[in-house]
Order: structure tokens, then C-alpha cells, then sequence
């Protein structure tokens, strides 16, 4: 066990920038590690696009924690995911006030655009909520009320956000995803 | 007073505090627009004070927490035990998620420092040397910001050690969720803050004043709750106390979203207007050609109201006397208690509103499909029944719904409220029982 931690942990290429980044986010929580491993997987999401084997042994053994107590992280938070997402990820709010001014139209809209064949893949359950188009650039899902319902409908593209989209709106922005 | 240009005029029965420089031409985050305009004043003027002195001002002040409970801040912050040795926390609950509220956001991205300086105010009070803001996750450019302003606020000296020569120190930092709706409940915030899957704890014991951020005396405060003692230290607590009305003080932020013409936030005094001055004069009504059928006042857990409901609602007068008095939904102040006595609450303050276009089944089962994806799964009514809710508001809407789905719907929901150990329990039942108290005819299809 602990050599494949070892090894699996020799594999991953983190950049210096990303081990300081890491050094300094532990150093914010002074009484317990732990605290960090949440900050830490966004970190990893944010530079490798997606949480591997491999990094939540990473994660595990910088905290001093069990795997366990990362990938259970993983799998309970919705924003983390066990596979890559598409370069422009796509997220579309489902909640009340966005669905009645017209999110689920939207996020058809928006997987056509960007040629998203099967959106539906999407409907919420945890695990394998997202879809991609076959080139790679775009994936989307449906998010729960992303706290803007006075301007619904509303999406974010990585870490932008748009409100009040139209479907000419949604044109502009998925051609400027370039 | 200053003469303030808006790019979005506030409405003349709005009494902008809090929200006084979102939307203010001329305004940015940055920590020289906000000093250039008295910020950190309150902050210098706090340090003048004694700590319990600031406590007992919020607590004359009236405030009540602007989450969703409603809960004396003050009352809260004296939870902490006088003779406590152990280290205090201060959290800033800026998980900001309850269905129809959008007020957080908007103070987050456009005036930061009103918030560090009432939480900087706040753990000088209850002598927290450390805070975390714990943000959603879905605010990746809000938290950028606080990050930036914090880094501000500490090359300035208003953070870090001995500030402005008080002896008092002080860190804060951002902490970011993942896109879970409990990590709005306090108790799931603090261990979700721990590091681990926010399962909310059980309350007795673990009340975070006693034994919150790990099992040390933790105050969790919302945001606009926090942004407010900046503005109780500069007017001290009596004075804000005559904002508003007696028992529901201050100004609070009104979210309104769904069928209205204009919806949007609106600051007002707690009580200042009707749900009806609100919906038509301040939104500007329904829709051309359409009637309001349906409001839910205070974010979607809160039980909804027919748009053409009566109440009959106990006031007390201002010499104590009881009296009763029938009231339509439009006519009920918005303050805490009246919407409490209507039987549903002011809760986090976001009003939707649906209109006679809508079906209240499609409407119900979205709101389900947030409650069934957003259960931690702690406790076995809660996961199971939020589910079953979902599945059979789905099949309602789909047309395959069961002759008796009403009734399996209404017990379902009867189980799981006062079953789980967090309120969320309370928050995905009401829905449900409500709706169908309210519009039972349309749950029951052929």
C-alpha cells in the first residue's frame, strides 16, 4: 500500500508555482490540516481540470490523512469531478426562477452551439453529470440555484458569469470561446 | 448628506444602507474607493470601545440574522460562556444558495470591504482572533476579490497584528465550498470547514457556540447580518433600532424574482411595505394580461402563499394589548413576524413569485429536484423522502401520476420534518405540505 503511494505520488507532476500555492493555503489553517483538503482539490481541479487517483493520494498523504478522507470529498461535493471536463465548461442554473425564465431551453440551446449531441446525460445525479462535445472544447451540466434569480436565466463558462441569456446572447458567448 | 449617482436608481421606498454603494457610479472594490468614502471609520471607533459594550449595542440594536432563522445576533454572540478559555471563531456564512436569494453576491462583488469591516468589528467583539469566510464555490470571481480586498485591508493595517495599535490581532481567510447547498447550515458549514462532508451536526450539544470550529466557541454569521454592526457601531444600537419596526429592526434586502415586471433587490425598512407595495409598486406588478397566483416569501423553503389568501394575524399593540386583525397576502407587512404568523417566514428574504400561467406541479417538482439533489444524506427520512418527493412530482408532471400521489406526497413530507437532525429536514417538507394544502387541484390528475 505504501509503495503505491509512493509511486503513484512520484508520478504526478506538480509545477513549483502549484507547491507553493499549496504551502501557503495550508499555512491558513494553523489548527488543523484537514481544513485544507478542500482548498487543495480545488487547486488540483483548477490545474490538472480534474481530481485523479492519484491526487487524492497526493492530497492525502501532504494532510496526513487517509485517501479515503479525500475521495469522500470528491464524490460528495457536486463541483468535483473524477474525469476531465471540456476546455469551456458550461454551467446552467436549474433552480426555480432560472427554469421559469427559461433555463432549460437555454441549456438545450447551449449544448447545440457548441455541439453537444446528448445533453441530457445530465439530469443531476452525482458522478457522471456532465457532457461533453466530441472535440473536447466544451462540456455542460446542470447547476443548482447559482444566487442571481432577479437575472435568470444565468450560466457560468469556467469561472465567467452571464445572466439573463437569451438565445442570441448564447450564440455570442459560445463564439467567443475560442 | 453626500449626494450618491446610481447607474441603477434605487425606488424612492427603498432606505439604502447596506446595498448604499452597489450599483454607485464612481464606486469599485478597491480599499481607496471605500476609505476615500469614511470606510473603516466604525472600525477605529469600535477599537474606542470595550468589547462587551459592542455586543450590548447589537443587542439594542434589535438586529436579527439575515440568513434565514432571524435570530438575534446579538442574543447569539452572548451565547459565548463569560468564563470560555478556549479560542473563539468568527465564520462568514457567504454560502449564499437558498432558491431565490441573490443579495450576498452583489455586496461580495461590489463593496467587500463593508463586509471585512463589520467582520473585523464582530470578532473584536467576541474576542475571535480568527475568521474564515466560507463562500460558495460557484463565486470563484467573489472570492478573487475578497481575497484581493483582505490583501488590502492587510497592507493597510485593518488586518494581521496589533491593528491600528489596539493589541488586538486578527486573520481572515476565504474558504471556498464545492456546491453544497448544507454547507449553508451552520453546523454542516463548520464541518465542511474541518474538512469533511458536511454532515450537520445535532443540536444539543453541539450549539457552535459552545462547540462549533473544532469544539471551540464559533459565531456564524451571514453576510448582510455581519455588514450591519458596521453600520450599529456608527449609529449606535438605539438609533438603528428606530429603523424598521419594533422586534423586526433595520433595513433588510428584498430579492424578488419569478413572474414580475421588474424583479431585482430592494433595501427596506423591516416592515416598511406591504407584500403588495413590494410586488406591484416596487416590481411593477404581474406581467401584461396575467394575475399573481402564487408567492413563496422567503426563499424556497419557505411554505408558499396563494396570491389570494386571507389571514387572520395576532398584533401586539404598542401598550401590550392583543388584538386580531384579517389581512390578504397583499396587505401582510414584510417583517419576521407577521410572515411567521401567516404561517410561512421572511427567511432569507428572496420572494418568488409565480403567476397564473404557471403549473403549481411543474413549479413543486422543480423545487423537489433541488431538495432531492441537495440532501447529505445524514439521516434516512431526509435522503429517502426527498427522493421519493422528486420521483413522484416528476410522475405528476409527466402525466403518469397515481390517483392517491397527493396523499403518498403529503405523508411522505409529513415524515421527514422534526425526523432529521438539521433543519434542512423542515426546509424540503414545506414545500410540499404547502403546496399542497394551497393548490391541491393540481396534484390530483387523470
Amino acid at each position: 500500500m505504501i509503495e503505491t503511494t509512493l509511486k503513484s505520488t512520484q508520478t504526478m507532476d506538480i509545477p513549483n508555482e502549484l507547491i507553493a500555492k499549496i504551502d501557503e493555503t495550508v499555512a491558513r489553517y494553523p489548527v488543523s490540516k484537514r481544513s485544507a483538503t478542500l482548498p487543495l482539490l480545488h487547486l488540483f481541479q483548477e490545474h490538472f481540470g480534474f481530481i485523479s487517483p492519484e491526487a487524492v493520494e497526493w492530497i492525502a498523504n501532504r494532510l496526513e490523512l487517509k485517501p479515503i478522507n479525500v475521495l469522500e470529498l470528491v464524490t460528495f461535493y457536486p463541483m468535483f469531478r473524477e474525469k476531465p471536463a471540456g476546455r469551456f465548461h458550461i454551467r446552467v442554473c436549474r433552480t426555480l426562477s432560472c427554469a421559469m425564465a427559461g433555463s432549460y431551453e437555454l441549456k438545450k440551446e447551449l449544448a447545440r452551439l457548441a455541439g453537444i449531441e446528448d445533453e441530457t446525460c445530465s439530469n443531476g445525479s452525482h458522478g457522471e453529470s456532465i457532457s461533453r462535445s466530441p472535440d473536447g472544447r466544451f462540456s455542460i451540466e446542470f447547476v443548482e440555484c447559482l444566487a442571481s434569480c432577479g437575472t435568470g436565466p444565468v450560466c457560468m463558462i469556467n469561472d465567467d458569469f452571464y445572466e439573463a441569456v437569451t438565445p442570441a446572447k448564447a450564440a455570442e458567448i459560445i463564439n467567443s470561446c475560442q | 448628506m453626500s449626494k450618491i449617482q446610481y447607474t441603477r436608481k434605487p425606488h424612492p421606498r427603498e432606505h439604502r444602507i447596506i446595498f448604499r454603494n452597489i450599483d454607485r457610479a464612481d464606486w469599485d472594490p478597491s480599499i481607496e474607493t471605500y476609505l476615500a468614502d469614511g470606510g473603516y471609520n466604525e472600525l477605529k471607533k469600535a477599537f474606542t470601545m470595550k468589547a462587551t459594550d459592542i455586543v450590548a449595542e447589537v443587542k439594542t440594536s434589535g438586529l436579527r440574522g439575515r440568513g434565514g432563522a432571524g435570530f438575534a445576533a446579538g442574543v447569539k454572540w452572548g451565547f459565548i460562556r463569560p468564563d470560555n478559555t478556549k479560542p473563539v471563531y468568527l465564520i462568514c456564512n457567504a454560502d449564499e444558495s437558498e432558491p431565490g436569494t441573490f443579495k450576498d453576491r452583489y455586496i461580495i462583488h461590489q463593496d467587500p470591504h463593508q463586509l471585512l469591516e463589520g467582520m473585523i468589528i464582530s470578532c473584536f467583539a467576541v474576542n475571535a482572533r480568527l475568521a474564515y469566510i466560507y463562500i460558495r464555490g460557484e463565486f470563484p470571481q467573489g472570492a478573487h476579490i475578497l481575497e484581493k480586498a483582505i490583501a488590502e485591508a492587510k497592507a493597510k493595517g485593518f488586518l494581521g497584528k496589533n491593528i491600528l495599535d489596539s493589541g488586538f490581532d486578527c486573520e481572515i481567510y476565504v474558504h471556498r465550498g464545492a456546491g453544497a447547498y448544507i454547507c449553508g447550515e451552520e453546523t454542516g458549514l463548520i464541518e465542511s470547514l474541518e474538512g469533511k462532508r458536511a454532515y450537520p451536526r445535532i443540536k444539543p450539544p453541539y450549539f457552535p457556540a459552545a462547540l462549533g470550529l473544532y469544539m471551540c466557541p464559533t459565531i456564524v454569521n451571514n453576510v448582510e447580518t455581519l455588514c450591519h454592526v458596521k453600520h450599529i457601531i456608527r449609529m449606535g444600537g438605539a438609533e438603528y433600532a428606530k429603523i424598521g419596526t419594533p422586534n423586526n429592526t433595520g433595513t433588510r434586502i428584498l430579492c424578488v424574482s419569478g413572474d414580475v415586471q421588474r424583479p431585482g433587490y430592494y433595501e427596506v425598512e423591516v416592515g416598511s411595505l406591504t407584500m403588495g407595495e413590494l410586488l406591484n409598486d416596487l416590481c411593477g406588478g404581474p406581467k401584461p394580461g396575467r394575475k399573481f397566483k402564487a408567492i413563496i416569501p422567503g426563499g424556497s423553503s419557505a411554505k408558499v402563499f396563494r396570491a389570494d389568501e386571507r389571514f387572520k394575524i395576532k398584533t401586539k399593540g404598542p401598550d401590550g394589548s392583543q388584538s386580531e386583525r384579517e389581512l390578504g397576502v397583499m396587505d401582510l407587512p414584510m417583517d419576521f413576524d407577521t410572515l411567521a404568523a401567516a404561517g410561512s417566514m421572511a427567511g432569507s428574504g428572496g420572494v418568488i413569485v409565480m403567476d397564473n400561467s404557471r403549473d403549481m406541479a411543474w413549479v413543486l417538482n422543480n423545487i423537489n429536484a433541488f431538495y432531492a439533489h441537495e440532501s447529505c444524506g445524514q439521516c434516512t427520512p431526509c435522503r429517502e423522502g426527498s427522493l421519493w418527493m422528486r420521483k413522484i412530482t416528476d410522475r405528476i408532471v409527466s402525466g403518469a401520476g397515481l390517483p392517491d400521489d397527493a396523499d403518498i406526497l403529503k405523508s411522505v413530507a409529513d415524515n421527514i420534518a422534526g425526523k432529521t437532525i438539521c433543519a434542512f429536514g423542515e426546509a424540503c417538507s414545506w414545500p410540499t405540505q404547502s403546496f399542497l394544502s394551497k393548490f391541491k387541484e393540481e396534484f390530483i390528475r387523470n
